[in-house]
């Protein structure tokens, strides 16, 4: 037997219809801006007829007979996270049909006990539904953030040379497990193509170092000893050095410098080569001192 | 909700079958389009559980599946034999790989290379390793 | 079972590991290259694994294996050529094979064993470069 939520659905959908996008232009959950207003009659329309499907098999909003109506909540829910609504305008699309469904089995059911019994269980199925429909309003959004996040992190991670067979790795801000692969494979790959034998690490930027970080780094090392090159972590300001012996990480056998200048120094020695200043020339000064 | 898009099973009976069944592991990674550093993970994981399956457990097989999760792709491999099975599992999956020597069964090395990693093992009954990576 | 041919170079042996390598094949190199350094004296030996897209912990401890029996035999080894996603995911399996010396590429790699082998280049002025001996 159908319930009688389907039954009041199926009576007056189309009544059912205006008075929820009335309300959704009401409270806002209709974003003009963002959506024509065909869609979101599309929408809705879909959304009432699926709900209706469902509630003739029950009102268990987890059994199966609520799969369609669930995935078009998700597609919409989905779409929306894109588009930019709010997450209030995405779960008052679902919240706003109560009052609609509400006023229409007030009209249908006459008596007292009945009305609150099926008031209940609709606002109980409404609950739910819009819950999970907030759910994955989230998760898609956080999927955006992470899509982003990775396109940062390749962008903000760049490989220098400072000079033949030397390559550089300035780091700027936290290094997180993503971040550090990244940095990881740069770094790596930099190495094959320039065929550098060593490379800086530069942690200057850094404002915080773990064992996390620290056990990064060292995998670093230790895999582009791996490949035939040597790395120099510069940049280790003396709160970090205090962190890394605390945390008892052993840095025994990588170079440490306190600056970039000086691992760049200790590269140029590795690689055989030497700065030197030319000779001053003996000329006459350009100009007689001071004007006029 | 996870799909099973493809599945295929090889033998682990030789150690050539361990060679397939590596660059079986291979090919699926790369058309599920893993970076190479995620393809050289997986692929070495599988090495290294397909050997044990070979060496450890007396031959086996390898179930290896394509999956989708919504948008995320990923590989999932599956071994198996019907060996002596590992009697203490908390010391196999810690046992690392010492310098040259050492008969560390590299499961906690493996462990590492992967997103999910699920074992069943009890002494005569065999061994079930499932493992799987995500793009 | 074809077996990974070594090349001598003057004083120096050179194998380039092209193929995926199955157990035995591996076992094979290991035995050759140590009876090789026997009979030719050679001082050092050079392990080409740039076409390596896989080196599991079977690899790993060979090249670890042969390093440590040359050195025995009184030769260094140089390990050259490992791609990067190789050796990340050595690092995570937990193999950093210490003691075991490497180079970006050939070159550098005998530049490398050139430094630690005295007499290098009267040698190969009176050999000719590349000889490469009957497998």
């Amino acid at each position: 037997m159908p319930s009688t939520i389907a039954s009041v659905i199926a009576e007056s959908e189309s009544k059912l219809l205006d008075d929820w996008l009335k309300q959704l232009r009401e409270t806002g959950g209709a974003r003009a801006d963002l959506m024509q207003d065909q869609e979101l009659r599309q929408q809705c329309g879909d959304i009432l007829r699926l709900l209706r499907t469902a509630t003739n098999q029950g009102m268990d909003p987890r059994s199966d007979h609520y799969d369609p109506l669930r995935a078009k909540l998700a597609e919409i829910s989905r779409s929306r996270a894109q588009q930019g609504f709010s997450p209030t305008a995405t779960a008052m699309f679902v919240f706003s049909l109560k009052k609609p469904l509400t006023e229409q089995l007030r009209a249908k059911l006459r008596d007292g006990a009945a009305l609150a019994d099926e008031s209940a269980a609709m606002h109980q199925l409404i609950d739910d539904l819009g819950l999970s429909t907030t759910e994955t309003f989230q998760k898609t959004r956080e999927e955006l953030i992470n899509r982003q996040q990775q396109d940062l992190l390749e962008l903000s991670t760049p490989v220098v040379k400072l000079w033949d067979g030397v390559l550089a790795l300035p780091v700027i801000g936290t290094l997180d497990s993503a971040r550090t692969q990244v940095v990881m494979e740069s770094l790596l790959q930099q190495i094959v193509a320039t065929g550098s034998e060593i490379a800086i690490i530069d942690i200057t930027g850094v404002p915080t170092v773990d064992t996390l970080v620290a056990q990064h780094l060292i995998k670093t090392v230790t895999a582009a000893r791996l490949m035939g090159a040597d790395c120099i972590i510069s940049g280790i300001r003396p709160q970090i050095a205090q962190t890394i012996v605390h945390l008892g990480v052993n840095l025994a056998d990588i170079t440490t410098k306190a600056t970039l200048a000086d691992a760049f120094k200790v590269a140029l020695q590795r690689a055989g080569l030497s700065v030197t200043r030319r000779a001053q020339a003996n000329a006459a000064p350009m100009h007689g001192g001071r004007a006029g | 909700m996870t799909t099973v898009l493809k599945r295929d099973v090889l033998p682990l009976k030789s150690e050539q079958d361990v060679v397939l069944a590596r660059q079986a592991v291979r090919k699926v990674a790369i058309e599920q389009g893993f970076g190479i550093v995620d393809q050289t993970k997986i692929v070495t994981a599988a090495s290294e559980l397909g050997r044990n399956t070979l060496i450890h457990g007396g031959g086996g097989e390898m179930v290896i599946e394509t999956l989708l999760d919504g948008a995320r792709r990923g590989v999932r491999a599956t071994f198996t034999d019907r060996g002596k099975g590992i009697a203490d599992i908390a010391k196999a999956l810690k046992d690392g790989f010492t310098t040259g020597s050492g008969m560390g069964l590299g499961l906690g090395g493996s462990k590492r290379l992967v997103d999910h990693f699920e074992i069943r093992s009890a002494p005569g009954e065999g061994t079930c390793i499932t493992i799987a990576r995500w793009k | 079972m074809e077996r990974i041919p070594i090349l001598r170079m003057g004083r120096f042996l050179l194998v380039t590991i092209q193929v995926d390598m199955h157990d035995r094949l591996a076992l094979a190199l290991q035995e050759d290259l140590t009876s090789r350094l026997s009979t030719t004296g050679a001082r050092g030996v050079l392990i080409d694994i740039s076409s390596l897209t896989i080196v599991d912990s079977f690899i790993g401890r060979m090249i670890a294996n042969i390093s440590g029996m040359a050195r025995i035999m009184d030769a260094e080894t140089v390990v050259v050529g490992m791609q990067p996603a190789v050796a990340i995911t050595l690092v995570e399996l937990g193999l950093s094979l210490p003691g075991v010396r490497t180079a970006l590429d050939v070159e550098r790699g005998m530049h490398l064993l050139q430094r630690s082998v005295p007499g290098f280049d009267d040698d190969m002025a009176a050999e000719g470069v590349v000889g490469a001996d009957e497998a």
